[in-house]
């Protein structure tokens, strides 16, 4: 995402670097539209994404997306609110998911970000992180 | 014939005892186009020499030997491989070989499946967020590769910890590091010896998409708290949000990380500087390779000289 980053940093990159931006832009708001459970107003949205984008950016990236159909909307007061249409995304990874279970290989072919913890790892983690030592929900 | 043909037998040995300490040495980049061209030469050079040892005793049977118009008397003189050894190493290189086609079958199959679900998840961006609750993320290889993140994993870290955990999979995707995997996984798959080497390589591209991710990001400890933080929620076991401030590391002697996983040894990687060059250990792990490669090859010209001796006696 450091695309974005730059973009957040006030220097926005030109043509194919610009469109590659807009297209990280869009696929943050669509993931963030996608985390919250509900629909969003730009507002809501700008706040989430973070970063500083400008209010008419998150609009203008909000209609773009509605306009090939990926959000659907609906008016609530005076602005839209926008959702992710049905869901599909998360049905199609979801069932995506389902069919690689399936598969004995599935864990080789994916290059996950964490993989498992033992024991010691977790306690380990914890004290890099300066949590209290202690089993999950001990305190 | 002499120990030449021994040697690439014995490198992948050395090889498995050397990976993980040269994985955590050594940055990245370099570490994964070390070990996984390493794990790929050496799978090659001692299938090779297998396949010399079993071709001497196949010459050693009197019909092909004949049909060869070779002399048995100059092969079995000229040979140091005993019958015993050659049928063994015959054994071994079918052995191999089986391995390495169910390997390569079984992952040209996940590879096609995960392709095939990657082009078919829709949405516009690489990046599909799935409203599972399980904090979970990883890379589908593809054509293009596709980021599923779940809203679970989302929930679990801050902004701009997401945005490492973006960047980390986007390496995956752009250096196409399932590639280095596959390969290493084909060669350990014909060498069960490798077996540790393609554990490193799985190692060392992690370790290269934090690094990536850190850079992008600009703040090594961030990028350790991410890694951290989405761990410990993929555990089923968050951290506690208090833990937002304070600065990480310092909790660990050497002797306990050496005992430790993947993903702390990832986290203290961070931790610490970013990664030096190291020349000297890469060449020298380099030039090992390479003569291992000499060798087989050595052991080619060699028992190619003895079959022309042995034609020539033949024809006498």
């Amino acid at each position: 995402m450091h695309t974005v980053m730059r973009d957040e940093a006030g220097q926005p990159g030109e043509g194919a670097g610009a469109r590659r931006a807009a297209g990280e832009l869009e696929a943050g708001v669509l993931a963030v539209l996608q985390a919250a459970g509900r629909p969003l107003s730009p507002g809501e949205v700008r706040d989430r994404v973070g970063g500083g984008l400008a209010y008419t950016t998150v609009v203008t990236i909000l209609s773009r997306l509605y306009a090939k159909g990926v959000l659907q909307r609906r008016k609530a007061g005076r602005a839209y609110v926008y959702a992710p249409v049905a869901d599909e995304p998360g049905l199609a990874a979801r069932r995506m998911a389902r069919v690689l279970d399936g598969e004995a290989d599935r864990e080789a072919v994916l290059a996950r970000f964490v993989s498992g913890l033992s024991g010691t790892d977790e306690e380990l983690l914890r004290r890099m992180l300066g949590d209290p030592p202690g089993p999950a929900g001990g305190g | 014939m002499h120990w030449a043909v021994y040697f690439p037998l014995v490198i992948p040995l050395l090889a498995a005892a050397s990976a993980g300490p040269l994985a955590g040495r050594l940055p990245p980049v370099a570490a994964t186009w070390l070990l996984a061209g390493s794990a790929v030469a050496l799978a090659a050079a001692s299938s090779a020499v297998l396949g010399l040892l079993a071709l001497t005793a196949l010459v050693r049977i009197p019909l092909v030997g004949a049909a060869g118009k070779m002399s048995e008397q100059v092969l079995s003189r000229g040979d140091p491989a005993s019958v015993p050894v050659a049928v063994a190493a015959g054994v071994l290189l079918a052995a191999a070989a089986a391995g390495a086609c169910r390997a390569a079958w079984r992952w040209t199959a996940a590879l096609l499946a995960s392709g095939r679900q990657a082009r078919r998840l829709p949405g516009a961006g690489q990046v599909v967020v799935t409203d599972d609750e399980a904090a979970d993320a990883y890379t589908l290889p593809g054509w293009p590769c596709r980021i599923v993140v779940t809203a679970g994993m989302m929930r679990a870290l801050s902004h701009p910890e997401r945005q490492v955990l973006l960047a980390h999979e986007r390496a995956h995707a752009s250096a196409f590091h399932y590639l280095f995997t596959t390969a290493a996984r084909l060669a350990a798959a014909a060498n069960p010896l490798l077996r540790p080497v393609a554990a490193a390589v799985g190692y060392t591209v992690e370790r290269w998409a934090d690094e990536r991710a850190a850079a992008a990001a600009g703040d090594r400890q961030l990028a350790a708290r991410a890694i951290a933080r989405a761990a410990l929620a993929s555990a089923a076991a968050p951290a506690r949000p208090a833990s937002h401030a304070g600065a990480l590391g310092a909790v660990t002697g050497p002797a306990r990380m050496r005992r430790a996983g993947p993903v702390p040894r990832r986290v203290a990687a961070l931790l610490g500087p970013p990664p030096r060059p190291r020349r000297l250990l890469l060449s020298a792990a380099v030039l090992l390779v390479a003569a291992t490669g000499a060798a087989a090859l050595e052991a080619v010209r060699d028992l190619d000289g003895l079959f022309d001796l042995a034609r020539a006696a033949g024809v006498s």
